[in-house]
C-alpha cells in the first residue's frame, strides 16, 4: 500500500519536474523566437532615421505566457484528457461525453446569470472595470449559446436546414428591431453580407476543391472576372444587375474553362500553384492595363443593384425604395436589400450543388476525385468532367463577384489579391471539403471572428488607446488556420454522407476519403 | 551590347538570391513532398532580423568596419530564420506528416499569413530603408559593377559550395539524401528520420535568411510583405530548374533573375511579375519535372 502511494508521489514528482524542464525549454525558444522581433521594435523618428525602440516588458510577458502554457499544458492537460480517456472507457460514454461534462444545466443557469448581472452592472462602473465586465460577459453568452446548442443539439441536427434558413431570413428584420434602421447597417453589412459572401464563394470553390478534387489557389480570379465584367459593363453600357448578373457568371464560367483547359493534365500541389500563377497574372493585367480598368485607381461610382427594376437605391431616382413607400431616407434598405439578395445567391449555389451530386456530373466529380485512373478506365471523359467543374465554379465566383460590386460600388485590384483566394480556401477546407454545413460554420466562425474584433473597442481601457484590435485580424486569421488544421485535419465536419449507396446510407469519416489528385 | 552585359550581370545578381531562396523549396519538396509556402516569409524574417541587428550594431558601435557588420547580420539572422523553421516545422507541420496531402500545404498558407502579419503587427506596416551599406562601383570595360554585386555572388557561391559539401559528403547529408529517397527505409536503417528533416528545415531557413540579408543590402530596404513575390519566384526558380534538384533550384534561379532583368531592360518593367507567372505556368503544364528534375513516374 504504502509502497503504490509513493510511487505515485513520484509519479507526480517526475511530472513537476518534467513539465518544469519542458517549461524551460520552451521559454529558452520563446526567448530567441521573439527577441528580436517583439523585443525591439524598428521605428522611424522625426529625422526619418530607424531607431530602435525597446520593448523588453512585452517580450518577457510572451515568454513568461509561453513558459506558463508550458507548464500547464504539461502537468495538467495532458493528464487530465489522459484520465478522461479513461473515465470514458470505464463508464462506456463516447468520447464526445467531454461535452456532456462541460455543458450542465447548473452551469448554463449560472452562466445566464452572469451574463445578466454584468449587463445591469456594467452600467454604473468606471470605463476600464467595465472592460473586464465586458469580457466576462461575453464569455458567459458565448457558452450560454454553446449550451443552448449542445442541449437541443438533436433538434438542431435534424432540422438544421430549415432552422438555418429561417434563422438567416428573420436575421435583418430582428437586428432591425433591435438596434434600428441606423445601428443595423453594421450588423447587416458587417457581419451578415460578409460572412455570406464568404459562405457564397466558398460553395463555390468547393465544387471544384471538394466535389472535383481539383485544388484552385486562384479562385479570387474569378471572384475578379465578375466583379470587373459588372463594373465595366455597367459603367460603359449602362446595363442593369439584373442582366449583368448571369452575363458576369457566364464570362467567369468561360474564363474558368480557358484557364482550366491548359491544366487538365496537372495533379495535386501543382495544379495549386498554375491556379496560382493564374489567379496572379489576372490581377497583374487588371492592375497594369490602365486603359481598360483604370489600373490600381480602380473603378468607382458601379451602379446600384435594384429591386428587378422596379424601386431603385439611388437617392435621386424618382422611383427611390424609401420614397416609393414614404419611408425616411436612410441607407439600411439598399443593404437590407443587399443581404436577401446574397442570401438568395448563396442557397442558389447550395441547392445546385445538392442536386448535381445527384446527377451523373456529381458523381463523375466525386469519382475524379477519389481516383482519377479508376474513372478513366470507366469511361468516364475526365476532360469534360474537370472543364465542367471548372466552369460552374467558376460561374458562382462570377455571381459572388458582380454582387461584390454592386455592393461596394468600387472595384479595384486590391481586393483580388492572392490572401483572398487563400481565405475562401482556408474556409472550404476548415469546413470540412465536401460538406456544406461545415464550410458556412467555417465561414460564419472564421470572417465573422475577424470582424469581432472590430468591435472589441473596450479592449482599448486594457491595453491602452494605442491598441487596435483589428491590426490582429490577419495574423489571428492566420494562427486559426494552422491551430484547426493541426486539431481537426479533416474540417469541422469530418464525416460525409455518400451520395451513392449499397443498402443503407452510412455517414463516413471523412478520413477514408481521398483528396483530389486529380 | 554594355547595356546587355549590365543587365545580365543584374540578372545574375538577383538571380543568386532567388537560387538561395529555391533551396529551402526544393530541399523540403524532396524530402517531405510539402510546398513549403511560409518559406517566403522566413526570407523576409531573415531580411528584419538582419535590419534590427544592423540597428543594434550601427546603434552600439559606431565606428564598426562593415564587413565585420555583414558577417553579424548574417549569422544572426541564419540563427534566427533557423529557430523560427525548426519551431515552425515542430508545431505546425510535424503533426500532419502522417496526413492528407493538402494538410500541410493549408497549414504552410496559414503560417505564411500569420508569419508576415507578426511582422507587420510587431514592427509596423511601414517599409524599413536603411541607409547602404557598401556604395562603391566599379567600373570594367563600360560596365558598372557595385561592390554589393560581388559580395553577393561571392557569397552565394561560397555558400553553395558548403551547401555542397553537407550534402555530398557528410554523414548528414547522407542521411538526407536517403531520407529523399525513401523514408520509410531510412527509418529502418537507422536514420533519425525527425531530426533530417528538422535539420532540412534549419538548412533551408538559413539559406533564405541569407538572400533576406543580401536583398535588404541589395535594395536598402525591407517590408513585411516582401516573402509573397520573392517567394513565388523562388518556387518557380525551383520548378524550372527541376523540384528536388539542388543544382536545378541554383540554375532556376539564376535563369529568373536573367529573365526577369532583361525583360525589365527590353520590354515593360510593369509586366515583369506577369512573366515569371507565365513561366511558371507554361514550365508546369508542359515539363513538369523542369531542367534537371526526374520526371515523376506514377504508380498505379
Amino acid at each position: 500500500m504504502t509502497n503504490i502511494t509513493s510511487r505515485h508521489e513520484g509519479a507526480a514528482g517526475d511530472l513537476t519536474a518534467r513539465a518544469l524542464r519542458e517549461a524551460l525549454y520552451a521559454g529558452l525558444i520563446s526567448l530567441g523566437l521573439f527577441v528580436l522581433f517583439v523585443g525591439l521594435k524598428s521605428d522611424q523618428n522625426i529625422r526619418n532615421e530607424l531607431i530602435l525602440v525597446p520593448r523588453w516588458g512585452l517580450l518577457a510577458i510572451f515568454v513568461v505566457i509561453a513558459m506558463v502554457g508550458r507548464f500547464l499544458m504539461i502537468a495538467y492537460l495532458q493528464p487530465f484528457l489522459a484520465s478522461q480517456k479513461v473515465v470514458n472507457a470505464a463508464t462506456g460514454m463516447l468520447p464526445d461525453s467531454m461535452a456532456s461534462r462541460f455543458f450542465r444545466l447548473p452551469f448554463f443557469i449560472a452562466a445566464v446569470v452572469v451574463s445578466a448581472v454584468m449587463i445591469a452592472a456594467a452600467r454604473g462602473l468606471p470605463d476600464n472595470i467595465a472592460a473586464y465586465a465586458t469580457i466576462i460577459r461575453g464569455l458567459a453568452i458565448i457558452y450560454s449559446l454553446a449550451c443552448l446548442f449542445y442541449m437541443f443539439r438533436i433538434f438542431i441536427t435534424t432540422h438544421f436546414t430549415v432552422l438555418a434558413v429561417a434563422a438567416l431570413v428573420l436575421y435583418p428584420i430582428v437586428i432591425v428591431a433591435i438596434f434600428g434602421a441606423q445601428g443595423s447597417l453594421k450588423w447587416v453589412d458587417n457581419f451578415g453580407i460578409q460572412i455570406l459572401i464568404y459562405v457564397m464563394l466558398a460553395w463555390g470553390l468547393n465544387i471544384v476543391v471538394g466535389l472535383a478534387g481539383l485544388l484552385d489557389l486562384g479562385y479570387v480570379a474569378f471572384y475578379a472576372v465578375g466583379a470587373y465584367s459588372y463594373a465595366l459593363l455597367s459603367s460603359t453600357f449602362g446595363l442593369s444587375f439584373w442582366v449583368l448578373l448571369p452575363m458576369a457568371g457566364i464570362l467567369a464560367a468561360f474564363w474558368g474553362m480557358i484557364l482550366g483547359f491548359p491544366v487538365l493534365r496537372l495533379r495535386g500541389d501543382y495544379l495549386a500553384i498554375v491556379t496560382l500563377a493564374f489567379g496572379e497574372i489576372i490581377r497583374l493585367v487588371l492592375l497594369n492595363w490602365a486603359e481598360v480598368t483604370n489600373g490600381a485607381a480602380g473603378i468607382s461610382g458601379v451602379a446600384k443593384a435594384s429591386v428587378f427594376g422596379i424601386w431603385s437605391f439611388d437617392v435621386s431616382a424618382p422611383n427611390n425604395f424609401a420614397k416609393a413607400f414614404g419611408l425616411p431616407m436612410s441607407s439600411a434598405y439598399y443593404k437590407i436589400f443587399l443581404f436577401y439578395l446574397i442570401l438568395a445567391l448563396a442557397l442558389l449555389t447550395a441547392f445546385v450543388t445538392v442536386r448535381l451530386r445527384r446527377m451523373p456530373i456529381g458523381r463523375a466529380w466525386e469519382a475524379l476525385r477519389e481516383d482519377e485512373i479508376a474513372c478513366r478506365s470507366l469511361g468516364i471523359n475526365t476532360v469534360t468532367t474537370k472543364l465542367t467543374a471548372f466552369a460552374i465554379g467558376a460561374m458562382f465566383g462570377g455571381f459572388a463577384g458582380s454582387f461584390f460590386a454592386a455592393r461596394q460600388g468600387f472595384v479595384s485590384p486590391e481586393s483580388f489579391v492572392f490572401l483572398e483566394s487563400a481565405v475562401i480556401l482556408a474556409i472550404v477546407v476548415l469546413g470540412g471539403m465536401g460538406s456544406l454545413v461545415g464550410i458556412a460554420v467555417a465561414a460564419a466562425v472564421m470572417v465573422g471572428g475577424t470582424e469581432i474584433l472590430r468591435e472589441l473597442e473596450f479592449l482599448k481601457h486594457i491595453f491602452g488607446p494605442d491598441f487596435t484590435p483589428e491590426l490582429y485580424r490577419m495574423l489571428l486569421f492566420g494562427i486559426a488556420m494552422v491551430v484547426v488544421m493541426v486539431w481537426k485535419p479533416r474540417g469541422f465536419v469530418g464525416s460525409r454522407e455518400p451520395t451513392a449507396f449499397l443498402h443503407e446510407r452510412k455517414a463516413v469519416s471523412g478520413s477514408f476519403t481521398k483528396e483530389g489528385h486529380g | 551590347m554594355e547595356y546587355f552585359i549590365q543587365q545580365l550581370v543584374n540578372g545574375l545578381t538577383l538571380g543568386s538570391i532567388y537560387g538561395m531562396i529555391a533551396i529551402g523549396y526544393t530541399m523540403v519538396y524532396g524530402i517531405i513532398g510539402m510546398i513549403n509556402f511560409a518559406h517566403g516569409d522566413i526570407f523576409m524574417l531573415g531580411g528584419f532580423a538582419a535590419l534590427i541587428v544592423f540597428l543594434i550594431l550601427t546603434g552600439l558601435f559606431a565606428g564598426i568596419p562593415v564587413v565585420v557588420a555583414l558577417l553579424i547580420m548574417l549569422i544572426v539572422a541564419m540563427l534566427m530564420a533557423g529557430l523560427w523553421n525548426w519551431t515552425i516545422e515542430k508545431v505546425a507541420y510535424r503533426p500532419l506528416r502522417g496526413s492528407f496531402r493538402l494538410a500541410p500545404l493549408i497549414t504552410a498558407i496559414g503560417m505564411s499569413i500569420a508569419l508576415s502579419n507578426f511582422i507587420q503587427v510587431t514592427q509596423g506596416p511601414r517599409n524599413k530603408p536603411i541607409p547602404p551599406l557598401v556604395s562603391s562601383v566599379y567600373n570594367v570595360f563600360g560596365i558598372s559593377i557595385s561592390l554589393k554585386q560581388i559580395i553577393i555572388i561571392l557569397i552565394t557561391v561560397v555558400l553553395l559550395s558548403v551547401f555542397w559539401y553537407i550534402v555530398h559528403r557528410t554523414p548528414l547529408g547522407r542521411a538526407q539524401r536517403a531520407t529523399e529517397q525513401d523514408r520509410k527505409m531510412a527509418a529502418l536503417l537507422g536514420v533519425d528520420v525527425d531530426r533530417t528533416i528538422s535539420v532540412t528545415f534549419v538548412m533551408g531557413a538559413a539559406l533564405a535568411a541569407v538572400a533576406g540579408t543580401m536583398y535588404l543590402m541589395y535594395y536598402g530596404v525591407v517590408v513585411f510583405t516582401d516573402g509573397f513575390i520573392p517567394g513565388v519566384k523562388a518556387f518557380t526558380a525551383a520548378v524550372l530548374g527541376g523540384i528536388g534538384s539542388l543544382p536545378g533550384a541554383v540554375l532556376g534561379g539564376l535563369l529568373i533573375g536573367l529573365i526577369e532583368s532583361l525583360w525589365s531592360a527590353y520590354f515593360t518593367i510593369a509586366y515583369k511579375d506577369v512573366a515569371t507567372f507565365s513561366i511558371l505556368a507554361i514550365v508546369l503544364i508542359f515539363k513538369p519535372s523542369g531542367i534537371l528534375g526526374r520526371p515523376e513516374v506514377e504508380k498505379v
